[in-house]
């Protein structure tokens, strides 16, 4: 009870605590500028915008500007941010051997999972638009990514669960394979690496599918029924209706939901965290930095390694600042 | 796109006609099956965990959960146990102390600034907000080191209220993007009639914009309350020994990997809150994943 009473006290308090900077900052400001006349109300006008975005973006510059530039500065320092090195954390990260595993795995992700993703998620929507039971067979594949990657990992855990064979198998993937008359396996053990990291992606698709759905459904319904027909009073079948009709139509959102899950499995951590803490050759790029962060307590490698996702993203970043512009212009 | 339907002509043969609705049962049964399979392929996983927790520690070590057919017994046990060995219970009480605040303190912060960025005029107003669409896919893990380095500093280490001002600056782009979507949409007349009146901004903002713009607040608070409910890295990074629902979970998977009779049931426990806020409020959820990507032209 102790644990409850406090918990609402501290909820209470933080949200209270930012309803009263904004009455106050404003009433404030109206206090001193009390006076009816234009210099007063221009002053008023040119200071409230600030008091309205102060908070976000003292917010923005102090978790997420300042640690930005910091992070980078720290890539070029020692363990403990206390000797200048230069490029030697980069040097080590691109010929360390196990880095090179997690790069080579990192690449692997992200050539399988948003593609999987995008596929499964077309197929769902494409499949359940033509059934009358759309939206219940779509909060199916939907539903996963209400969890959370640890609990997913959790399900997928239970999934691979492996039993010395000649007693049952209570993982249903080994049941399988042992009701076909095969050996049942550990799957991050048995299967060469790197295809055992296979068995980590398949959550991450598990989870993504559902939001290549949503997005790509709603894509299709926007598809102007005219050019489906057309094309089928000139004679196209299901296939070419496809491809060549509704699939250039949906391209923008195809490519959307793409980047978005590419930024995903870049910095996919938990699933790997959870599942084989990177061993047995699984290792990715964020669960390493984790490990350089707390378990070397090395600032200077963990700094180098979010650099380098960092990097990996800008060209994600500098397309969707030129999209936004686009539709602005629009506007 | 509908299903595509080559109605029967009435002169040809009835054969033709046969032809004819056999092959759209059969691709209609295709279409079924198919989506039929992806479906058990999605929620098989999810069910076997579910059945799983309700079996008794004997039961899933030696049979497989799909025996539970034959076999039903089920028990509240493992629920019980997982609740007093793993504490469970204090990291459920500890993740809603994170994730309630952490959802609602960025929501108030970004709706005052999508309202600037939207309806005020200030210098600089376009390049701040191409600024924060850039920040939307900076990786997490930019912040993670000197962070940790400050709250160390200040003391914030292993603290609820570093872990919601943590969320509050990570959850910031997307709010801000999210919410000035809808609100710089909102009728222009309405907002201009408003300041007719002598509405000062502050009054518009709390009286019209706010009201109006529930569907998108509520999108977001629900984007927000899944990531932070589901968030493990901040947690770890910036909570230490404190444990929410998802680091009491990998702890035990850590620990216990193998007591399935636990870990099932930590899982589901784990899922619920999530799941139930999501299948209620799915709508809004959907509306925010819609408004919340780059659109495509």
């Amino acid at each position: 009870m102790d644990q409850i009473s406090q918990a609402v006290l501290a909820i209470l308090l933080g949200v209270g605590g930012m309803g009263f900077y904004f009455f106050a900052s404003n009433f404030l400001l109206d206090r001193v500028y009390a006076a009816e006349t234009q210099a007063a109300d221009r002053a008023k006008k040119r200071i409230r915008p600030w008091l309205f975005v102060a908070p976000a973006l003292l917010s923005l510059t102090f978790y997420l500007v300042y640690p930005a530039v910091d992070t980078f500065r720290r890539s070029l320092f020692n363990a403990r941010t206390e000797e200048f090195v230069g490029i030697n954390n980069y040097v080590w990260a691109f010929t360390n051997e196990t880095l090179r595993e997690a790069f080579r795995n990192n690449i692997l992700w992200l050539l399988i999972v948003p593609l999987f993703s995008v596929v499964f998620g077309l197929a769902v929507a494409v499949l359940a638009d033509k059934v009358r039971y759309e939206s219940l067979a779509k909060a199916f594949i939907f539903m996963p990514m209400a969890i959370s990657f640890v609990g997913a990992s959790v399900v997928w855990r239970f999934v691979y669960a492996f039993v010395p064979p000649g007693r049952p198998q209570i993982g249903i993937l080994n049941a399988i394979v042992t009701s076909l008359g095969g050996a049942p396996k550990g799957w991050f053990i048995d299967v060469p690496r790197p295809w055992n990291s296979l068995f980590l992606m398949v959550v991450l698709i598990w989870i993504q599918a559902g939001f290549a759905m949503v997005l790509l459904s709603a894509a299709l319904k926007a598809v102007p029924e005219e050019t489906v027909e057309a094309a089928k009073i000139d004679g196209a079948n299901d296939v070419q209706l496809f491809f060549r009709i509704v699939l250039p139509q949906i391209r923008s959102t195809v490519f959307v939901v793409y980047t978005t899950i590419v930024i995903i499995v870049l910095k996919v951590f938990d699933i790997v965290f959870v599942m084989t803490s990177g061993q047995f050759g699984t290792e990715v790029l964020a669960n390493r930095m984790f490990r350089e962060m707390f378990r070397f307590v090395n600032f200077g490698r963990g700094s180098t390694i979010a650099v380098i996702l960092m990097v990996a993203v800008v060209p994600i970043m500098y397309i969707n600042i030129r999209r936004f512009r686009e539709e602005e212009l629009v506007r | 796109m509908t299903t595509i339907r080559r109605e029967a002509v009435p002169g040809t043969s009835t054969w033709d006609n046969i032809s004819i609705i056999l092959d759209r049962t059969f691709r209609n049964n295709i279409v079924t099956s198919a989506l039929i399979l992806i479906v058990l392929l999605w929620t098989l996983p999810t069910a076997g965990l579910l059945v799983s927790s309700f079996r008794t520690e004997e039961d899933i070590a030696r049979t497989g959960w799909w025996t539970v057919i034959t076999n039903p017994h089920l028990t509240l046990e493992n629920y019980q146990r997982v609740l007093d060995e793993a504490d469970m219970g204090t990291a459920f009480i500890n993740s809603l102390t994170v994730t309630i605040p952490s959802t609602i303190i960025p929501i108030s912060i970004a709706a005052f600034a999508a309202y600037a960025f939207s309806w005020m005029e200030f210098p600089g107003r376009r390049l701040l907000l191409v600024f924060v669409v850039g920040l939307m896919v900076v990786p997490l893990q930019m912040s993670l080191i000197p962070l940790l380095r400050v709250y160390t500093t200040l003391k914030l280490n292993g603290t609820f209220v570093g872990l919601w001002l943590a969320h509050t600056g990570f959850g910031m782009p997307l709010a801000i993007f999210l919410l000035r979507n809808y609100i710089a949409n909102l009728p222009r007349e309405i907002i201009e009639s408003a300041q007719i009146d002598g509405a000062s901004h502050f009054t518009i903002f709390i009286r019209l914009i706010v009201p109006l713009s529930v569907p998108a607040l509520a999108s977001f608070a629900i984007f927000q309350f899944l990531w932070v409910w589901n968030d493990l890295l901040v947690a770890l990074v910036f909570l230490g020994d404190t444990p929410v629902v998802t680091s009491a979970l990998a702890d035990l998977v850590g620990d216990r990997g193998q007591d399935w009779h636990l870990l099932t049931a930590g899982a589901f426990l784990s899922m619920a809150l999530p799941l139930a806020v999501f299948f209620s409020l799915q709508r809004y959820f959907v509306r925010g994943l819609l408004g919340g990507s780059i659109k495509g032209g």
